[in-house]
């Protein structure tokens, strides 16, 4: 099984490539839409900021693609921080950008999302809570589902229905949506030590 | 549910001339071996945030330092920021891709404040880490000025209007040091790490002084840090990641349950040891 971490210039490519070998990938980075289209599975990482991210996915050619090789073809992909928000519609962060448009809803400031007292970003290791049959990916007990956050932007969902778990941080926050063959964390689970190795093997099996 | 995240326990590994070393009032004292070695402990056992940085006097190490980064990120599952020599973007875009997480600012930033700025816009606020050396001085309104060149070269600049003014030009995140603390085993300055944190709204890690567990819980309790990281204490002792984890806990911190196991890689990694 071949993962290619789509790498559109953003962030942390080699911390996604180190935990997903060490969870027994066979992890290369697909820098265009031939090698996005090769994959069995996909990782869209994301450290960064929104603008100039969508502007390269959309300018290489790399979104095209991903429409192609997940949303015609279904094969599974893994979103990760801004990875998860840019499928968003559109996300405001300095003016507005357009997101991929697979999620009805947008990316808004933590200040916005009722964050009023607590420090931004959020930054630290917070419990995802599931929501409904997503066991696969959140096994219980809850020591076991602390994953590290570092984000002041946050997903917010017109149909709830997306909603895999969320987490609290003054108010209830999307922590991971799934979708169709996608999964996305806010979180990185490529920085939560055993438990994001745990949630990366489950996605490496997962067979949507 | 908890409403807040767990209070994070930050382990930092200070490279000198390509060496990890224990340091006292910012100068080296001795060596204290492998990085990797002490990354295994970390990771093994309790820590939940790696702090590396390159404190060397010139740039004649950075090449091996940057090697050393590679090694670490690919043993680190948890956020790994690195700090040291960074003077432009092209610096962090270095050290992001050896595998940094974050990065940690500090003299460049004293000097030219826009390249918070310039980074935060490139590679996102909650990269950038914005770390103060103070130093206890009268004549500042805090009682602190902010010191550049690992402490020894005065800003003229006052520690708390410049942890407030690095968030508003998009700091994500302000490590903490005190100059005389540092290496003294006398716990963090409790009075500047409240005056920090009281004045920005972002994260504050305190670091510098710790010489008992206690002190981490006192950080977080009097000082109101969201996180506490500690250097020299870590070294030498067995198991100290998980004690002091342990301590945390049993003084009601709320901390990430850790989980006292390795993780495997698959295959050896490339570097070479130091």
């Amino acid at each position: 099984m071949k993962v290619a971490i789509i790498d559109y210039g953003a962030g942390n490519i080699e911390s996604v490539r180190n935990a997903l070998l060490a969870a027994g990938a066979r992890a290369t980075v697909a820098r265009d839409p031939e090698a996005v289209l090769a994959a069995d599975r996909l990782v869209l990482p994301g450290v960064g900021a929104a603008g100039p991210a969508a502007e390269r996915l959309e300018r290489s050619g790399l979104s095209e693609a991903m429409v192609d090789a997940v949303r015609r073809k279904g094969r599974p992909m893994l979103g990760i921080c801004l990875g998860m928000e840019l499928l968003a519609e559109q996300l405001l962060e300095f003016g507005r950008t357009p997101g991929l448009g697979w999620l009805a809803g947008e990316v808004v400031h933590l200040r916005d999302a009722g964050v009023r007292r607590a420090r931004v970003p959020h930054v630290g290791w917070n419990t995802a809570e599931p929501i409904g049959e997503v066991r696969r990916f959140f096994e219980a007990p809850e020591r076991m589902r602390t994953f590290y956050f570092c984000h002041s932007y946050t997903l917010v969902l017109r149909d709830e229905g997306a909603v895999a778990a969320r987490t609290e941080y003054e108010t209830p926050l999307v922590a991971a949506v799934l979708d169709g063959t996608v999964f996305a964390t806010q979180f990185h689970p490529e920085k939560s030590q055993i438990n994001g190795q745990r949630l990366l093997r489950a996605f490496l099996t997962w067979a949507p | 549910m908890s409403a807040l995240p767990k209070h994070r326990l930050i382990a930092s590994l200070l490279v000198h001339n390509g060496h990890v070393v224990q340091t006292r009032r910012f100068r080296p004292t001795n060596d204290v071996g492998s990085a990797f070695t002490a990354v295994d402990f970390f990771n093994a056992w309790a820590v939940d945030e790696i702090i590396v940085l390159e404190i060397s006097p010139d740039e004649r190490h950075l090449e091996r330092f940057e090697a050393l980064v590679e090694g670490l990120s690919r043993r680190c599952f948890v956020p790994l920021t690195v700090g040291g020599k960074i003077r432009d973007p092209d610096r962090v875009r270095a050290y992001t891709r050896a595998g940094a997480d974050k990065i940690a600012l500090n003299t460049a930033a004293l000097e030219q404040p826009r390249l918070i700025t310039e980074i935060a816009d490139r590679f996102g606020r909650q990269c950038v880490v914005l770390s103060i050396d103070a130093r206890r001085n009268p004549d500042m309104p805090s009682g602190y000025e902010a010191m550049g060149g690992r402490g020894r070269l005065p800003s003229g600049r006052d520690a708390r209007a410049w942890a407030r003014e690095g968030v508003a030009l998009g700091a994500g995140e302000i490590l903490l040091n005190e100059i005389e603390h540092d290496g003294d085993k006398r716990g963090y300055d409790l009075d500047l790490v409240r005056t920090i944190s009281d004045a920005v709204d972002a994260p504050v890690i305190a670091f510098g002084g710790v010489g008992a567990w206690e002190h981490l819980v006192d950080g977080i309790r009097l000082g109101r840090a969201q996180a506490v990281a500690a250097g020299n204490i870590f070294h030498y002792t067995e198991h100290s990641t998980k004690k002091a984890k342990e301590f945390m806990a049993r003084a009601g911190v709320p901390v990430r349950d850790s989980t006292f196991y390795k993780i495997a890689m698959p295959r050896r990694p490339r570097y070479a040891p130091f």
